[in-house]
């Protein structure tokens, strides 16, 4: 289906990116880096109506990508199409193709997705059970530790997501008794666990205050030397803060995608300035 | 305008004190039944009901001991029919029905809770008591059972519908397989629940007469094995109250009093729980 917006390809945007302006030298490093995750033409589909119109893009390694977009707009739908979890939903359909790492995910097992492609959820969700229990819930169900490593595997994981010296002395109290900031922090301790080496997250502050909110942005620029993030964000400030690049859906198309700085200083297309000069949405 | 005003305030009145009757009427009925089962129970409660058999007709004393053993073989009998078919099934329903399907089984399933249990009892005078030949305590108890499936599905598939999609999510969002999921999150978040509306189910079958009558029968002696009529302590209640010996009347009294306070007292245990340890706090 052809899009009556001209759709961008990423490198050709970046290509004449780096041709016109002068950019930073970790920037350029970027551009040369390999793509984690790629999509070719993707559709998606909630029984008739069509969330997603041919997006191509690449995710780059070590970096950390936002999609910005007013609600509705798909960014979520395409970030819950990167590790499968739209399969969970009735009456769904994906057209075209997801790359993680070359491999077209949908010939994975997609329990391996998962684990590959963690997730964080707009609303956090620890499960009913113990602190410990939550972040080693992912280490049992995929084997991936033995009793006697899970301890030291779950304070590693713990201390990734800054939680550990808050929770370390009660790891065998319920989860619940955590803040609302500390339990997201838990769920993204929760996902590390598995070491994925992509972390998709939906929204992961939008339920929390700026204190929580600061903290786990910390935690982004921390975490992108060991995995590759992938954010979605109402908050474009939030995008400007913790993004390398950042990408602008509208309707189910991606509008734009390029470095950060570019999509909120000197962005190509009207429809992306619009939003982000607030006016329009 | 006053007159109006004055109106108003006359229908507020009777509609207040109307449905303030009902409540009370509501509530009182249960505190009166209380009242006089405690007040006619308990005075003739001694030990020997809990440990004496029930003396020949004409001898005083005795108790209901076989009765109380009775009742506990027919609700485990009951459990072990109606506790895996109604958990699993309402497992089923909750997590892997299709629409169509669970629609009719879900409707099904209220027209059975539906059913008049002498209707129930009949089913299980058919299945086991006719070609048996004679009353058993495995007949009572299957007839329990069945009684308890159609609960124990409901209750069962609403509170694994109360856990919330984002805690199934997250553990796919692990690489949890549709069935570890569930028996590693689902369940074990909505396990109080279950565990309620079971005990509630069992407390409510506790008190079934009239599917007992021709399956379980019942015994004025000890009833061992699973094979032979056995004593209840509803049937038992419905016997001796019509018995013409003032003796036996204050045995049913006392009975009435035990079977309740069980009753109650499962009823007001499974309700702590379930409000201390609701489905999912959130």
């Amino acid at each position: 289906m052809q899009a009556p917006i001209p759709q961008p390809s990423p490198d050709v945007t970046m290509g004449t990116r780096t041709l016109n302006m002068p950019m930073a030298e970790e920037s350029k490093q970027a551009v040369h880096a390999a793509s984690k995750l790629s999509t070719d033409n993707l559709n998606f589909f909630y029984g008739d109506f069509q969330a997603l119109n041919g997006i191509t893009m690449k995710i780059y390694g070590n970096q950390v990508t936002a999609f910005i977009g007013p609600s509705g707009c798909g960014k979520s739908t395409f970030l819950r199409t990167l590790n499968r979890m739209n399969e969970t939903v009735k009456k769904t359909r994906v057209e075209g193709e997801i790359c993680l790492d070359g491999e077209n995910i949908s010939s994975l097992e997609v329990s391996e997705v998962r684990r590959r492609v963690g997730m964080v959820f707009q609303k956090s969700n620890p499960f009913p059970k113990s602190i410990f229990d939550n972040v080693a819930y992912g280490l049992r169900i995929n084997a991936l530790a033995t009793r006697s490593t899970m301890r030291e595997k779950v304070e590693h994981s713990l201390r990734r997501a800054a939680l550990w010296d808050e929770v370390k002395d009660k790891l065998n109290e319920s989860a619940y008794s955590l803040s609302g900031g500390q339990q997201q922090r838990l769920c993204i301790a929760r996902a590390l666990a598995v070491d994925p080496e992509v972390l998709l997250l939906d929204e992961p502050c939008s339920a929390l205050d700026p204190i929580a909110t600061a903290k786990i942005e910390d935690l982004i620029f921390q975490l992108k030397s060991g995995c590759t993030i992938v954010i979605v964000t109402h908050n474009m400030q939030q995008a400007a803060r913790v993004a390398d690049f950042t990408g602008f859906f509208l309707l189910g198309r991606l509008i734009e995608f390029d470095r950060t700085p570019v999509i909120f200083k000197n962005p190509a297309k009207k429809e992306t300035e619009d939003y982000v000069t607030g006016r329009f949405g | 305008m006053t007159l109006h005003l004055a109106r108003r305030k006359t229908v507020n009145l009777v509609m207040l004190s109307l449905t303030g009757l009902c409540t009370v009427i509501t509530a009182g009925i249960l505190f009166f039944i209380l009242g006089y089962l405690a007040i006619h129970g308990a005075a003739s409660l001694n030990w020997n009901f809990f440990t004496k058999l029930p003396t020949p007709v004409g001898e005083t004393g005795g108790g209901m001991a076989n009765a109380i053993v009775g009742s506990a073989k027919l609700l485990f009998l009951a459990s072990l029919v109606g506790v895996p078919i109604g958990f699993l099934g309402g497992v089923y329903l909750a997590e892997f029905g299709g629409s169509t399907f669970s629609f009719f089984v879900r409707y099904t399933t209220d027209l059975l809770n539906g059913v008049p249990s002498i209707v129930i009892g009949i089913f299980a005078y058919t299945v086991i008591v006719l070609p048996q030949k004679h009353f058993s305590t495995l007949s009572g108890g299957l007839a329990l059972g069945v009684m308890m499936i159609p609960i124990a599905v409901r209750s069962t598939e609403e509170f694994l519908r109360a856990v919330p999609t984002s805690l199934r999510e997250g553990a796919m969002a692990l690489g949890a397989s549709k069935a570890k999921t569930i028996l590693t999150v689902v369940i074990p978040a909505a396990k109080h629940g279950i565990l309620t509306g079971i005990m509630l189910d069992l407390a409510r079958v506790a008190g079934e007469t009239a599917p007992l009558l021709f399956t379980s029968f019942s015994n004025r002696f000890w009833s061992p094995g699973w094979e032979q009529p056995t004593a209840a302590l509803p049937v038992m209640i419905f016997t001796y109250a019509i018995a013409p010996y003032e003796d036996w009347h204050q045995q049913a009294w006392s009975a009435g009093f035990v079977l309740l306070a069980l009753v109650l007292s499962v009823n007001i245990v499974a309700r702590i729980i379930l409000s201390k340890k609701g489905p999912v706090p959130r």
